[in-house]
């Protein structure tokens, strides 16, 4: 009786979902096998990482209240009133770096695996622009807790934004909701971080992933063996298996390191020595800094910043420049381009916290 | 006719900044090419308040500024540098003059020639002793700042070193016979630490207790006064106590016979009660009321401060443990309140008025302890769930890698027997 309701069910659900073709799919797909398809598992990761960010953020909703005269408060009750609530919030905060972390490291294995080339190219597009916006949640996400550092770490990345030619201060202002940061940048940013930004990276998300499986995994330039696993169960597997490792990792961060509170934003206060923004953004903030004051007649920082902006440009549409590796052959140039820009990045996330007054 | 002057003075003021462009000035031209002692006053004078209001030379030293001849420029009017012994009527010629001092700084008070003649330092000089303070020695000659400006040598954190520059001068006290180290002792004080280390301006310096122009040492009866300014609670609670008879009867001073004068230390229980450090037994004897009462408060507080130590200890435990404890801790900070008072009753020397208020402050420690011990077990609340989720995960994973591994031997054809085959296709 039970085995033919469940078989009707099923039956129900089936023919309205296509459940059978899909499995079916899932059952055929299959993943390459190599030495180097280690790397796969960064965008699984990614992926379970992101759902983290969606749960813990939305039980973080039910809290915290976006206003300049609550939002700490609200934060300090999260970590110590609410059951779970320091795990919680501590999970969020930890799996959105830890997240934005295996992104650079699943964007530079794709590229230095030509994972772009033909027919890939909008997956690469797609991913990198799933990083720009999850900076920009991280961004958005800092100023929520309206504590002293997200506060003054808010004032000096937006008046990093001003500084750009044209539409600088039109930027800042559209940013911040008016000159300073104030309750609007606190709304704006609270509407950013839990509306605008979650529907728009979903989307991406779910382009991301359809494209991945659709178009299967890339296997590397002058990959010659014929060796493939199922997607499903046996890839799956090993893809829990890192995201157990990562559950586990995040579960000794939160209790062993819980993510601070801090003191209250004043924003009447000086802006304390040494303000850093986010990790993730400090290989532009230490560049800004370094930047010579006029570079050919031109100020340095705002000639930095175009820098940034072109530059990035030109890393989103590798897959179109790099036409060697559309042939099929390996291209040293691109890769010798690749290994500069993560050792930079590197290099300068490290002097930051390493060099004082940088 | 001092209307005029006041008014020439006034329009001077306001007009100089603008006819120093166009005006020369023959005594800054001079002395700018003259080396050292005769050089220094055009590099000070640069940065002078009183440069800032348009004063120049001349309206100390008199003179004519305008010509570059030497002997034109002394004329009739040149007074020249003033002898030490009379720096005080130099200055007082305008600082004790309302009506001149209002053209430029009508807030500024006028009072301080004459409370100067009332001074230690007045009364030597008036008595034919040129080496006391003159007002140049505490204010600097040319290079004369506003006390709101920090590097002025009379700001607050600068007075102590201004002050010591003569008093902590053992050869030039000894002819005083006056110990020379009362800047040394100060800085060894709460005062001081409060005034370097936490930069509160409101902390006192030298001048606070002892005056500023009419600088004077406080006697017995004065010094309870002197701190009673900022200390008004302790010498009200003192006034009622036992103690103010027998101190007046003795002709003892107040405050300082127990905290001392310039190396005042912060206060603490260890003042009170009956072992070697407590001032207490400098005039009780054990056995008497009064030693009984010393050892009945010290036991009291004592107890009060180490049960406020364990919860704070606990608190501290828990948060370096990860545990969000603020509203603790602010409720800390008023039973820390409660301590800060009973330790001030002391004062009073009643014994039942400091335990009421330590009763009520272990009420309210009570609620913080237990806030305290709820956070600590929380704290091992968390590292136990880890412990279990973490062995969870760990056999979990173990089972994957297990699975894992198992169908990578059955695809590649090592299964044992019987086994199921790969299932790729």
């Amino acid at each position: 009786m039970a085995g033919s309701l469940a078989r009707d069910v099923w039956r129900f659900l089936d023919e309205r979902f296509l459940i059978s073709d899909l499995a079916g799919f899932a059952r055929k797909k299959m993943v390459p096998e190599h030495r180097r398809s280690f790397w796969y598992f960064f965008g699984g990761i990614c992926l379970f990482l992101t759902g983290i960010q969606v749960a813990t953020g939305g039980l973080l909703l039910l809290y915290y209240t976006p206003h300049v005269d609550a939002a700490h408060e609200s934060i300090q009750f999260i970590m110590g009133g609410v059951k779970f609530g320091w795990l919680i919030r501590s999970v969020h905060s930890w799996t959105a770096n830890i997240l934005i972390g295996m992104m650079f490291v699943h964007m530079f294995s794709t590229f230095f695996l030509k994972a772009y080339r033909k027919p890939r190219e909008l997956t690469w597009v797609t991913g990198f622009l799933l990083l720009v916006l999850f900076m920009a949640f991280g961004f958005s996400g800092y100023l929520l807790p309206w504590n002293e550092l997200s506060y003054f770490a808010t004032r000096v990345g937006t008046d990093i934004a001003g500084s750009l030619p044209l539409i600088g201060p039109w930027l800042k202002t559209v940013i911040l909701g008016g000159p300073e940061v104030s309750q609007a940048t606190l709304t704006r940013f609270f509407w950013f971080h839990v509306a605008l930004l979650p529907a728009v990276a979903l989307s991406l998300v779910a382009v991301h992933v359809l494209l991945v499986q659709t178009l299967g995994m890339s296997k590397p330039i002058g990959e010659r063996g014929k060796r493939e696993i199922p997607f499903f169960p046996d890839f799956i597997y090993k893809d829990a298996l890192g995201w157990t490792v990562i559950l586990v990792l995040v579960g000794v961060l939160c209790v062993f390191l819980p993510w601070e509170v801090g003191a209250k934003a004043d924003p009447l206060a000086s802006t304390p020595l040494g303000i850093k923004p986010e990790w993730y953004f400090t290989f532009m903030f230490s560049t800004l800094k370094i930047v010579p004051a006029h570079i050919l007649s031109i100020e340095g920082e705002k000639l930095a910043i175009l820098g940034f902006l072109a530059g990035g440009l030109l890393w989103m549409l590798v897959p179109f420049l790099d036409r060697r590796a559309r042939r099929e052959e390996k291209n040293p140039l691109w890769t010798w381009i690749g290994l500069a820009l993560a050792a930079y990045i590197v290099v300068m996330t490290v002097l930051t916290y390493t060099v004082p007054n940088l | 006719m001092k209307i005029p002057i006041v008014r020439l003075l006034a329009v001077a003021a306001l007009f100089a900044p603008l006819a120093a462009f166009g005006q020369k000035n023959g005594c800054i031209d001079c002395h700018d090419q003259l080396d050292d002692e005769l050089k220094a006053p055009v590099a000070a004078f640069a940065a002078d308040v009183h440069r800032e209001y348009g004063l120049s030379c001349e309206d100390c030293h008199g003179g004519n500024p305008a010509t570059d001849d030497i002997g034109l420029a002394k004329d009739k009017s040149y007074k020249g540098a003033p002898a030490r012994g009379l720096i005080p009527v130099f200055c007082g010629g305008c600082h004790a003059d309302a009506a001149a001092m209002r053209a430029f700084n009508p807030a500024l008070r006028t009072d301080q020639l004459s409370q100067y003649e009332t001074s230690r330092h007045g009364l030597l000089l008036k008595s034919g002793d040129a080496k006391v303070a003159v007002c140049t020695d505490c204010h600097a000659v040319h290079g004369i700042l506003s006390a709101k400006m920090p590097k002025s040598t009379i700001f607050p954190w600068n007075i102590p070193q201004t002050c010591g520059r003569c008093h902590s001068d053992r050869e030039l006290m000894a002819g005083y016979r006056i110990p020379a180290d009362q800047v040394e002792e100060y800085m060894g004080s709460v005062h001081a630490k409060a005034l370097f280390e936490k930069k509160d301006l409101s902390a006192p310096a030298c001048n606070d207790c002892h005056g500023n122009h009419g600088a004077y040492p406080p006697s017995v009866t004065s010094v309870a006064a002197v701190c009673r300014q900022c200390h008004p609670s302790a010498g009200e609670l003192f006034s009622q106590s036992p103690h103010k008879k027998a101190f007046d009867e003795l002709g003892m001073g107040e405050c300082e016979t127990c905290h001392g004068n310039h190396r005042i230390e912060p206060p603490s229980t260890s003042m009170i009660g009956t072992d070697a450090g407590a001032v207490c037994v400098q005039c009780h004897d054990p056995g008497s009321r009064g030693f009984e009462t010393a050892a009945e408060i010290r036991r009291t507080l004592d107890g009060f401060s180490a049960a406020y130590d364990e919860v704070e200890g606990l608190l501290g435990l828990a948060r370096r443990k990860g545990v969000e404890v603020s509203d603790a801790e602010f409720s800390l900070l008023d039973v820390h309140t409660v301590l800060v008072s009973a330790e001030n009753l002391t004062h009073g020397l009643d014994a039942a008025a400091i335990s009421k208020a330590v009763a009520e402050g272990e009420q309210a420690l009570g609620g913080v302890r237990t806030a305290a011990r709820g956070a600590v077990d929380e704290a091992s609340f968390r590292r136990r769930g880890l412990a279990v989720t973490t062995a969870i995960l760990a056999l979990f994973g173990a089972a994957l890698a297990l699975k894992v591994r198992r169908m990578g031997r059955l695809r590649r054809g090592e299964g044992s027997p019987g086994s199921p085959g790969p299932t790729v296709p």
